[in-house]
């Protein structure tokens, strides 16, 4: 077995490390401990983000490695932080399925994930390829977590959390995209992170909970 | 199989009976230096075993051969598994005869020997003590497999000698999966040896504990027993753990006896600090309920199955 440059192995390490931050998304259960967990997640792939530019000599790269870094663990997770203390729910997450259960179905996915990244990657000429399974993996997870969470904070989180995921199937598979593009996507999620912030003041407004099971009722009054 | 290879695996044998009491004796003294207490002598455990050894059995009336039997099943079944595990050298002659899989099984025969034992009086304690290990041990058994299984992909062989020396021979690299299936592993081996955050060894507190509930009916030469397979099986764990983990120091040949002398320091030491460790994680984290076992050992299982997939995916 031939073994990789070293970038390679970090690089290897930090998807697994990536993996693992979804998995323990899945399973936590207090809001803001989610938010930290989001925001090391944005840091793990800031950090592989910049050993990719680093070993493949795309200095672009590097600008997509600080746009994470200011995004996604400063600027989000202080917004979701000033969100929850003004909205004065500290509460814990209660999902729809049990946590072993949860993950039971999150290790189905991964298998379904890798085992559907593979036919890609083998078209991929990247180093980085053989990643690519990991980030379809917390693709799949984030929307498990948007599918099992009851309450509308961790829906959202589990949103950016996915498009974390994208990101880094797109620097894993084509060593990222183009700096506009790339800018255009922070700037949605930016802007859909502000958006979503005010409805969930008009949420808790309407319902006095931000609970959304509430949103299922389509008449006023029954 | 020689004479020399049937005496390095005597020799190991012996250091495994030898060495299992000393490093419960280790675990306790450092537990006890990390709560600020005075600590224990480190040959506590030899000097208890002795005691027990001097005096009557007392068994109850209405006890089948099954609870006699046990203790002797279970320690034999700790001998076996210690004659399996390389310690100090991975050229075994009887470790042939078994392989990773058979080791678990080996493990999982002493539990429900212990089980039935428990249940065989008929007190309510024995009854809810083996209830509750088998309930653990159901969810530990498939990770413990599931972390044998990703070291098995790794060297394409279940038999722990080959096993061990292809992890020990290989370039030095960073490999994911071997730290995921190493984090399983810490948490699969304090669930099995009855360790803090699924069970408590020095409780006697009739509602948390486990293992302590299935001794109870036990005395003398048959706790005896008993204790020293239970150390036994924390030697064994912390065996497989060093050489799959940390595999510096193990000797191919076991009957290179220069290169077995230069291999037990290195044991010795490396259990010095599992131990410390052991004694560290368990001062540091609270007993948890008994219905957040799953949940603890579910993660276990999860971390080993990604371990296994990281490693198919990535192959590191």
């Amino acid at each position: 077995m031939s073994v990789l440059p070293l970038y390679a192995q970090l690089i290897n390490l930090l998807a697994a490390v990536l993996l693992l931050l979804a998995f323990a998304m899945l399973a936590q259960r207090r809001v803001l401990s989610l938010i930290d967990l989001f925001a090391a997640q944005g840091f793990a792939l800031s950090c592989s983000t910049a050993i990719v530019a680093y070993g493949t000599h795309q200095p672009h790269l590097y600008f997509s490695a600080g746009l994470t870094l200011v995004l996604k663990v400063a600027l989000l997770p202080w917004l979701l932080h000033r969100l929850i203390r003004k909205l004065d729910v500290k509460w814990d997450v209660e999902g729809l399925i049990n946590v072993p259960t949860t993950m039971i179905i999150g290790l189905i996915l991964v298998i379904f994930a890798f085992n559907l990244a593979v036919p890609i990657s083998e078209l991929a000429s990247t180093v980085t390829r053989s990643t690519l399974g990991i980030a379809m993996a917390i693709v799949m997870l984030s929307f498990l977590m948007m599918i099992t969470r009851r309450k509308a904070i961790p829906q959202v989180v589990g949103f950016l959390s996915m498009e974390n995921g994208l990101f880094f199937a797109a620097t894993s598979a084509t060593y990222g995209m183009p700096m506009v593009v790339e800018l255009g996507i922070a700037l949605d999620v930016l802007v859909g992170m502000l958006i979503l912030g005010v409805f969930f003041f008009q949420i808790r407004e309407q319902f006095d909970s931000l609970d959304l099971k509430h949103m299922e009722r389509l008449k006023e009054s029954e | 199989m020689t004479v020399a290879g049937f005496l390095s695996q005597l020799l190991q044998l012996a250091i495994a009976l030898l060495l299992a009491p000393l490093l419960v004796g280790w675990v306790n003294k450092c537990r006890a230096w990390l709560s600020n207490k005075t600590a224990p002598s480190i040959l506590l455990p030899y000097r208890m075993i002795r005691k027990l050894f001097g005096k009557d059995a007392v068994v109850a009336d209405n006890a089948s051969p099954i609870f006699r039997l046990t203790p002797y099943i279970v320690f034999g079944a700790m001998c076996c598994a210690a004659a399996i595990v390389p310690s100090l050298a991975t050229d075994l002659p009887f470790a042939q005869a078994a392989d990773a899989i058979a080791l678990v099984g080996l493990f999982a025969l002493a539990r429900v020997f212990m089980a039935l034992a428990a249940m065989d009086i008929g007190t309510s304690f024995g009854s809810l003590g083996a209830r509750r290990e088998m309930f653990v041990g159901f969810l530990a058994e498939p990770a413990l497999l599931m972390v044998l299984f990703t070291a098995s992909l790794i060297s394409g062989s279940t038999s722990l000698p080959t096993i061990v020396d292809t992890l020990a021979h290989r370039d030095l690299a960073i490999y994911p999966s071997i730290a995921f299936a190493g984090v399983a592993f810490t948490m699969v081996s304090l669930a099995e040896n009855a360790r803090v955050p699924v069970d408590n060894p020095a409780t006697h507190l009739e509602l948390t504990m486990i293992h302590e509930a299935m001794l109870l009916e036990y005395s003398a030469r048959h706790l005896a027993l008993l204790e020293w397979a239970a150390a036994l099986k924390l030697f064994n764990y912390s065996c497989i753990g060093l050489a799959l983990f940390f595999p510096f120091g193990i000797v191919v040949s076991g009957t290179d006896w220069l290169a077995l002398l230069g291999a037990a320091p290195a044991l010795i030491a490396k259990l010095l600090v599992g131990g410390f460790a052991l004694a560290l994680i368990e001062t540091l984290s609270a007993k948890m309920r008994i219905f957040r076992a799953p949940e603890f050992l579910g993660t276990a299982f999860m971390l080993a199955v990604l371990a296994m997939l990281v490693n198919l995916l990535l192959g590191a």
